[in-house]
């Protein structure tokens, strides 16, 4: 036993233990489940059996199925993409030495701090056909003559919940690349300026090459939280309106809780995976290594 | 090629004043060093000269042409910068191209430069390295490099050695002279180290707080500071002080120290009978003499091999002195220290300048 506890290789995996039973308990097994699940034909409160492919099969033919990945793939490219360009924008002017800069940075924050649920009925309330206070304050400028019907509408709610979404994801691209832009060197900016760049040359030259590898990693999250988006959507709209605004996270839990099809909502829970393992690989191998960034060899 | 002319410019961060009015000349191709202690102003100086601050009052002009109000790409300078600022995601090529690509210069005429550049600083064989990939001393080189290749009127350099080990320090001053022997470019140089400034400079500057002390060539300064400040400051080891009252009248003018001690006033110094004064020799002037010197008490003895230093009370006062030759002092021993007269300098004690004439 002394001998034992001597041994490496024996303590090192002795150590690993408690955080790998955590690892293996939470996280493998259900994931393994649900994955499980989606071949078997169960539902609440019955055991099912194994029924291969079926559920997919189904699920691949089922038209708002179809929708709910046509939804996914819009809201998270549309949302994503706004994010990274406000977020990089808000970065760059928090970079700069403002009056009262710690408390802007704060401040933006704040859509961070704030309950997705808390915030989503905020937005809920913004969008509300009757009492909106956009249509409100667009009427009263004289733009519009009719209230805007934000949620009634397929296009209208898709977009409606993009925005949201883009308010509440702005905050993390934003702080994550303060901190990258915060890593690159002022004298580095000072270089290139004595080059003979211009603000758009240092831009395009030096701030943008060395903020990649951050870029790649904030992205990579960026896109796989808005891809299993769930809480706004199930707040805001509940997938509606002729599920317009369904994405695969709310209608796998419609499709299993609300709907009672374990089996079904499983499946399509585990189609989700390889688009955010294909996410992960772009950003991994694309993206994410450089050679400048590989130490010396001699 | 460019003379540099530093008219009455002043600097204030905010309403903190940095730099109170500052005059210096630079010859065309002069090698000038501005030195000081840090946060003297030679960085900031040197940043408005790039245009990399603004100037508060007072004109900068290169060439003859005031660019006060010329940014920095337009003054027709490089810098080499404390951190080297390599762009790390650039391979060494493309650092030092990266002007001429900016400019639009035809390719042929960019890959010629960055050769020509790379030759003369043995850079060839790290053309397709990163950064990341090269020692310090290389970085270095590759800074110079990239201001090289811009064949700019003026070489600005801040502070460029002081991220290297002492030894390879040593090595790159005399590369930069040597380069700067052969481009004959007009170059500014920072540092905080009086040495660099002694050896490489054709014109020394000492700055403290925001002013310039004095301006010359480096043993100019050496010989004759006109101020405690530079005395102290040039030199190393530094020059000894000695507080003392300076006696004029009947037989050789003398400088009465603490506990009762005297030595003869250098030949050279104008004062009053009963002047307060400082008395400063530099350690190298200080002799043997058997008994007919200042009395002074070993501290400390350090043998370096090619010299002696030798820390000593004298009169309440420690002060250095270097021989050249070795001596088997032991710490306690009284021994007599003479000082070059010819050599020492006399300051006024309560404004710091010089007594000494010419």
């Amino acid at each position: 036993m002394q001998k034992l506890l001597n041994n490496r290789h024996f303590l090192g995996l002795l150590f690993m233990l408690p955080a790998g039973v955590l690892l293996l308990v939470f996280l493998t097994y259900p994931l393994g489940l649900g994955t499980w699940l989606g071949f078997t034909d169960a539902k609440l409160g019955r055991e099912g059996v194994w029924v291969g492919f079926d559920n997919f099969i189904y699920l691949i033919g089922d038209g708002v199925a179809q929708l709910s990945l046509f939804n996914t793939l819009f809201y998270t490219a549309f949302a994503s993409v706004a994010k990274f360009v406000l977020g990089l924008w808000l970065a760059l002017l928090l970079n700069r030495n403002l009056p009262f800069k710690s408390f802007f940075r704060a401040v933006v924050l704040l859509p961070f701090i704030v309950p997705t649920a808390l915030s989503a009925i905020a937005f809920w309330w913004l969008y509300d056909a009757q009492f909106s206070v956009i249509s409100w304050t667009l009427t009263r400028m004289g733009l519009i003559t009719q209230y805007i019907d934000f949620l009634g509408d397929p296009w209208n709610a898709r977009f409606s919940a993009v925005a949201a979404n883009i308010w509440r994801g702005v905050p993390f691209v934003a702080i994550c690349l303060l901190a990258g832009l915060q890593t690159i060197s002022p004298s580095l900016y000072e270089a290139a300026a004595l080059d003979g760049a211009t603000p758009w040359q240092r831009f395009r030259w030096v701030t943008l090459p060395l903020l990649t590898p951050i870029i790649a990693v904030v992205m990579t999250f960026s896109v796989l939280f808005t891809f299993t988006d769930f809480q706004l959507i199930y707040v805001l709209t509940r997938g509606g309106p002729l599920n317009a605004t369904h994405l695969m996270a709310t209608l796998s839990f419609q499709r299993a809780i609300s709907g009672g099809s374990l089996g079904e909502g499983a499946a399509l829970a585990t189609l989700m995976i390889p688009f955010l393992l294909a996410a992960i690989l772009f950003s991994y191998f694309g993206l994410q290594r450089r050679a400048w960034q590989q130490g010396g060899k001699d | 090629m460019a003379a540099v002319s530093i008219r009455n410019v002043k600097k204030h961060f905010g309403t903190t004043p940095v730099i109170h009015g500052v005059d210096i000349e630079i010859a065309d191709g002069e090698f000038t060093v501005l030195v000081g202690p840090s946060g003297c102003g030679k960085s900031t100086l040197l940043r408005m000269i790039a245009g990399l601050e603004e100037i508060s009052a007072g004109d900068i002009a290169i060439g003859g042409r005031v660019v006060n109000d010329v940014p920095p790409k337009e003054r027709d300078i490089a810098m080499v910068f404390q951190n080297y600022a390599l762009y790390p995601h650039m391979k060494v090529r493309d650092n030092m191209a990266f002007s001429m690509l900016l400019a639009k210069r035809p390719k042929a005429e960019i890959e010629a430069r960055v050769m020509k550049a790379a030759g003369i600083l043995g850079l060839d064989q790290l053309l397709d390295r990163y950064p990341r990939q090269l020692s310090g001393g290389q970085r270095q080189r590759v800074a110079m490099g990239r201001c090289i290749v811009r064949d700019p009127q003026v070489f600005l350099f801040d502070e460029p050695l002081s991220n290297l080990d002492a030894k390879l320090r040593v090595a790159m001053r005399t590369e930069l002279k040597e380069l700067h022997q052969r481009l004959k470019t007009t170059s500014i140089y920072v540092t905080h180290d009086q040495i660099e400034a002694m050896t490489m400079a054709d014109q020394i500057v000492v700055m403290r707080d925001g002013i310039v002390e004095q301006r010359g060539r480096p043993l100019e300064l050496y010989d004759h500071p006109e101020n405690i400040f530079v005395a102290g400051f040039i030199g190393s080891p530094a020059m000894n002080f000695l507080p003392g009252t300076l006696k004029l009248g009947a037989g050789a003018a003398h400088v009465a120290l603490a506990e009762g001690v005297t030595v003869p006033a250098p030949p050279k110094a104008r004062g009053e009978n009963g002047q307060k004064v400082i008395y400063g020799v530099r350690p190298e002037h200080l002799t043997m003499a058997n008994g007919t010197g200042l009395p002074a008490t070993v501290v400390v003895v350090e043998p370096t091999g090619a010299d002696t230093q030798v820390f000593a009370r004298v009169g309440g006062v420690e002060i250095t002195a270097v021989f050249r030759e070795r001596h088997a002092f032991h710490a306690g021993e009284t021994i007599s220290l003479a000082p070059d007269a010819g050599r020492s300098h006399l300051f006024d004690a309560e404004s710091g300048k010089t007594l000494m004439e010419g």
